[in-house]
């Protein structure tokens, strides 16, 4: 395992940030803590990269204890924050020359991996620049490239695509898959359902600082309701007949609606549609309602019990 | 220090001497209150004030010690916003998650203060120097006024970090390190102590700065020491232990955000 946390609890003054938070990431997968904002994924990344402390719990990274040995977690571990951690008074060449000097490498091995890295995110001509003068998506990069340069085999990845536009959200998204060919393991935090489906071989959701659902995104989307074929009427006497003539849907009277359970595949359709036509009804609209990751997280994630 | 210790705290340096290199007018600016006191005491008040200096002292020479003393306290307040900046900058976050020696971000700002406050101290005294300073001070006595000055400097430094750490914002840092500006005018830096109201005489007497400064003044100018050269080191050796311990527990803290 690349990290296992058991109870993790974190609260600020009344505030409970984690109430009871467990995990288990095995070495080389993506593993994403999914959740809204306030849910306490930035908290989670927090402690397991020893940044901050939890009032409870125990939690291990890449085999050392949180607690009792933060430095040899430290010497594991990469964390690209929420919040790009880069000096802005300095360029992007001496940024990454700075973690080559902490990561403690000879000076031409610093060099080399330097060099590599700014061609690598694409780099080598903002090399020479301030970091300040950086667009969004460069900062995200020159982060992540900072974060590499000491070849750490466990990443922390909080919120890495948050406020980007979609070609550097792609850019971003390309990246971390170079990174897990590489058989690095990844621990990401997004809140962005397509980001966790794209990348994340399990999906942890992550509500009021407790996880709410666990599984990879096939198994969580078997977690909610499933897909259905959705008929509208023109009115209700049309509704009554179909209704009759559909076994097993769901009707709605306010609505004139008819929801059909399936998979809205094409057969499915061509059938539903040629008994229609025997029982004579006229439907006004149709539509195929497949459930998203989106559907599992407003489930999981509202206190509401049926979302539609 | 272990090795790691000494090249993490050296990289740190080289980190801040970076910025004050690429913004040379950050680390100036804080010249400007030191050497506008220099000039406005000596060219406006100081005709009036100097005539009532015992044996017909020069004000200039009387006040250039006090003025270096309130160059160093204006570093710390310098230091102060500078740290405070740079713990709300993600890059510090991201030191605490790598292996690193723990304090090098605080030693290395610390160094990086020192040298700064040191090239102001050398600005200012050629500010007084033209401005009439002429101490007669021989090689001794210069070397032990900047013993004193850089150990005055190291002091103040780290309660500078201090106040920068306990700090939420850079504008709160520099208001917590205004009394290190505003001590000196209740201190023998202007005008001897016993000019002063008994009660305010008292104060000036036993606070740290008066000691530093006539143990400056004695060294560079020739007046009686006395023993205040020992509460001068005592009081910058007390404020450099309680800065830095202070600065490491506040640095311990879990850094909210």
């Amino acid at each position: 395992m690349a990290i296992t946390a058991t109870g993790l609890r974190k609260s600020y003054g009344d505030h409970v940030v984690l109430d009871g938070l467990d995990l288990r990431v095995p070495r080389g997968t993506v593993f994403a803590l999914l959740g809204p904002n306030g849910a306490g994924k930035t908290t989670t990344v927090q402690i397991l990269s020893t940044l901050i402390t939890a009032d409870r719990g125990r939690a291990e990274v890449a085999g050392h204890d949180v607690a009792r040995d933060p430095h040899g977690v430290r010497r594991a571990i990469g964390v690209t924050g929420q919040f790009s951690a880069v000096d802005n008074l300095l360029t992007g060449e001496e940024n990454l020359l700075l973690m080559a000097d902490l990561a403690h490498l000879d000076r031409r091995e610093g060099r080399r991996r330097v060099a590599r890295l700014l061609d690598r995110f694409d780099l080598v001509d903002a090399a020479k620049k301030p970091a300040s003068t950086y667009s969004g998506g460069m900062r995200r990069r020159l982060d992540l490239a900072m974060t590499l340069v000491g070849e750490p085999r466990l990443i922390f990845l909080d919120e890495p695509t948050t406020g980007l536009d979609p070609r550097s959200r792609h850019a971003m998204w390309q990246i971390i898959r170079g990174l897990v060919a590489d058989g690095v393991t990844i621990f990401l935090t997004t809140q962005y359902l397509e980001e966790a489906d794209q990348l994340a071989d399990r999906i942890a959701v992550l509500n009021g600082g407790r996880l709410v659902a666990e599984g990879t995104a096939a198994e969580l989307k078997r977690l909610i309701p499933g897909g259905h074929v959705r008929l509208r009427f023109a009115d209700a006497h049309m509704l009554d007949l179909a209704a009759e003539a559909l076994d097993g849907s769901s009707r709605d009277d306010a609505d004139l609606t008819l929801d059909v359970p399936g998979d809205g595949g094409v057969h499915q359709l061509r059938a539903l549609l040629d008994r229609l036509d025997d029982a004579a009804v006229e439907v006004q609209d149709l539509s195929v309602h497949t459930p998203d990751l989106d559907d599992v997280f407003f489930a999981l994630t509202t206190e509401r019990t049926a979302p539609r | 220090m272990s090795t790691l210790a000494i090249r993490d705290t050296t990289t740190m340096l080289r980190r801040n001497l970076r910025h004050m290199q690429r913004f040379p007018l950050m680390s100036i600016g804080t010249l400007g209150m030191p050497v506008l006191m220099l000039l406005l005491f000596v060219h406006v008040f100081g005709g009036s004030l100097g005539a009532t200096l015992a044996g017909g002292a020069s004000y200039v020479d009387y006040l250039a010690p006090g003025i270096l003393v309130m160059t160093v306290g204006a570093g710390a307040a310098w230091t102060a916003v500078n740290l405070c900046t740079d713990m709300g900058e993600g890059i510090v976050a991201r030191f605490r998650t790598m292996a690193i020696s723990r304090y090098s971000v605080l030693t290395g700002q610390a160094l990086s203060s020192v040298l700064n406050t040191v090239v102001s101290l050398a600005l200012v005294i050629g500010v007084a120097l033209l401005a009439g300073f002429r101490p007669t001070a021989g090689l001794t006595g210069w070397l032990a006024a900047a013993g004193l000055l850089v150990l005055l400097a190291l002091a103040f430094t780290w309660l500078g970090i201090a106040f920068g750490l306990a700090a939420k914002t850079p504008a709160g840092a520099n208001s917590s390190s205004l009394p290190l500006q505003f001590l000196p005018f209740v201190s023998s830096a202007f005008v001897p102590t016993d000019s002063m109201s008994s009660g305010l005489a008292w104060v000036a007497e036993n606070q740290p700065f008066t000691p530093i400064i006539d143990t400056l003044r004695g060294l560079l100018i020739g007046t009686p020491i006395g023993d205040s050269g020992y509460w001068a080191v005592g009081w910058c050796l007390v404020i450099t232990a309680v800065g830095h311990a202070w600065s490491r527990a506040l640095f311990n803290r879990d850094p909210s955000r």
